[in-house]
């Protein structure tokens, strides 16, 4: 079943083209990564499918349901979420925290309950807080659960912003660079991490990546970009012997 | 001794009206960064429409038990003046919000004018001062030498009540913590689900409502006038900067030393120096500790 499907996207900055003629088809339960160098607009599509940016050009379906002209909260309620580039987690707020305020789409009072149905909103409060606990427990970040976000180590904040993210109940997970700054064993444990809430939230994977160790490891399929434009398209193996790609890529052959 | 405790009291009475106001102006700063310079005069529209609910109500069914009227005024005030705060903010700040902030403060000191000379010109309201018919039968007790009046009961533990809920409201729930989360992150907040722009209106609405709590019960105790919200408003963002603007708790402080500075000023110095006062202390405050007393320092973004 095709989950996402985008076509003929383009964005401008101005005059800057960002992104141009991007298509891309996602079926339920892929696990798709977008290469490219810095600037070639990849976190500009992210942007577009999760409605931070309205597109000049082009369409965005989800499930079904046309995506463009939709707000960011609207389309995180329809079932997409995301990490980002640079972690944006709720710094002030605690581990707990951060991850119950990603509830709030599906909780189920009205300020007016909290006012007035002191019983129907104790329950509901009380159940986001379960559920909150044990989605931390299963990213093994329960006894952090009062820590303050921003005291925790590097990688445990990208594993909280992973956590943050599913907690919004995803169909679609966007990873905006999760390996990024990570040391070679964290980006293992990340590697095994994706795969396995995949498989256990039955999610379909849109994800971003540098390190090639990480993107040749996990995605079945391969999108190149290039200056906003898809250059190359094909499995792991297929990318890492496309001419265009090693061009793009000039003196990172060695990783390739 | 019992002069101290009179005035102590009095003191709480009205900086629990300061405290009320100076509520609104934190909440909207803490998540807009803005200061709404026309919530003193949304609080004077409250006292207005508790005015008008609770004269209608007494004459059309006089009789009627002092709790319901003053519970009916109380809970129409607050409505009426969360829809008036609601639609200010959708009219007159949404449009501005990714405009220099000095736009929006401007725009606000002008819906506050907009709103005195409103009510200057509305033949119902007009320039002179009303009295609130008796909402609850005002009996003083006199406790060893102390006068404690039921208004005055009723304005510390009603407003007491309120602080606790609103406290209970940021600090407990969902919404509290998206309040909490759009101050430090607009972008990310949307994409985790929320919807900022409810819970901006939801901001305005309660900050509205319960400065109307503080405008029923104000408006309990002294004359109203379409220029009330002036001066009472300078005090409340006063209390609110001297608390540390953007804290909940904080404004509730700054409006209890506000309280303590109005009724304390004349027992020592003519009374005529209570402003001074007052804005010496902002001033002082802002030299000294400029986050104010419970605020803490903004993170300094790199």
């Amino acid at each position: 079943m095709t989950l996402l499907h985008i076509e003929r996207l383009t964005h401008f900055f101005g005059g800057l083209r960002a992104v141009y003629d991007f298509n891309l088809e996602l079926q339920s339960g892929e696990l798709v990564a977008i290469i490219g160098p810095n600037g070639a607009g990849k976190t500009t599509i992210f942007n577009l499918i999760t409605g931070v940016y309205r597109p000049t050009e082009g369409r965005i379906v989800f499930k079904g349901k046309d995506l463009i002209g939709l707000s960011p909260h609207q389309i995180v309620q329809s079932g997409i979420a995301r990490t980002f580039q640079t972690i944006r987690l709720f710094k002030e707020l605690s581990v707990l925290d951060n991850v119950r305020i990603a509830h709030y789409a599906r909780a189920g009072y009205s300020p007016w309950d909290a006012l007035f149905r002191l019983f129907r909103f104790t329950a509901e409060e009380d159940r986001i807080r379960q559920e909150a606990l044990e989605l931390l427990n299963i990213f093994k970040m329960v006894h952090l659960a009062d820590t303050i976000a921003k005291n925790l180590p590097y990688g445990q904040q990208r594993r909280l912003e992973i956590a943050r993210a599913l907690a919004t109940h995803p169909d679609l997970l966007l990873l905006d660079e999760p390996a990024a700054g990570m040391n070679p064993a964290e980006v293992e444990q990340l590697m095994e991490t994706i795969l396995w809430i995949r498989r256990e939230f039955h999610l379909t994977i849109l994800l971003i990546e540098h390190q090639m160790r990480v993107v040749m490891g996990i995605a079945e399929r391969i999108k190149v970009l290039d200056f906003g434009q898809t250059i190359a398209e094909g499995t792991p193996l297929e990318i890492q012997n496309h001419p265009r790609v090693i061009e793009a890529y000039l003196g990172e052959e060695a990783i390739l | 001794m019992q002069f101290y405790i009179q005035q102590i009291l009095n003191a709480l009475q009205v900086g629990s009206v300061y405290a009320l106001i100076a509520l609104g102006y934190t909440m909207v700063y803490g998540i807009l960064t803005m200061i709404n310079f026309a919530h003193g005069d949304i609080f004077m529209v409250s006292t207005y429409l508790a005015f008008f609910t609770s004269t209608l109500l007494l004459s059309i069914a006089a009789g009627l038990p002092p709790l319901f009227t003053f519970v009916f005024t109380l809970l129409t005030a607050m409505f009426g003046t969360a829809l008036l705060a609601v639609l200010i903010e959708r009219l007159a700040y949404k449009p501005l919000r990714t405009a220099p902030r000095i736009s929006a403060v401007i725009t606000a000191l002008g819906v506050g004018l907009f709103l005195e000379n409103f009510m200057v010109a509305f033949k119902p309201v007009g320039p002179a001062p009303r009295f609130l018919p008796p909402l609850i039968p005002q009996i003083n007790y006199d406790l060893g030498g102390v006068t404690v009046s039921t208004i005055q009961i009723v304005i510390i533990l009603v407003s007491g009540l309120v602080m606790f809920l609103l406290d209970t409201i940021v600090r407990r729930t969902m919404v509290g913590m998206a309040m909490r989360a759009i101050s430090w992150d607009k972008f990310t907040v949307p994409l985790m689900g929320v919807p900022v722009d409810r819970i901006i209106s939801l901001t305005f609405a309660l900050g509205a409502s319960i400065a109307a709590v503080g405008g029923t019960l104000y408006g309990m105790a002294y004359t109203i006038d379409p220029y009330m919200g002036i001066r009472i408003g300078w005090w409340a963002f006063i209390s609110a900067v001297v608390g540390g603007i953007g804290n909940i708790r904080g404004a509730m402080l700054g409006g209890f030393i506000l309280g303590f500075v109005e009724i304390f000023t004349p027992v020592f110095l003519p009374s005529t120096y209570r402003d001074f006062i007052a804005f010496s202390l902002l001033l002082l405050l802002l030299i000294f500790r400029p986050t104010g007393i419970l605020g803490r320092p903004a993170p300094q973004k790199v």
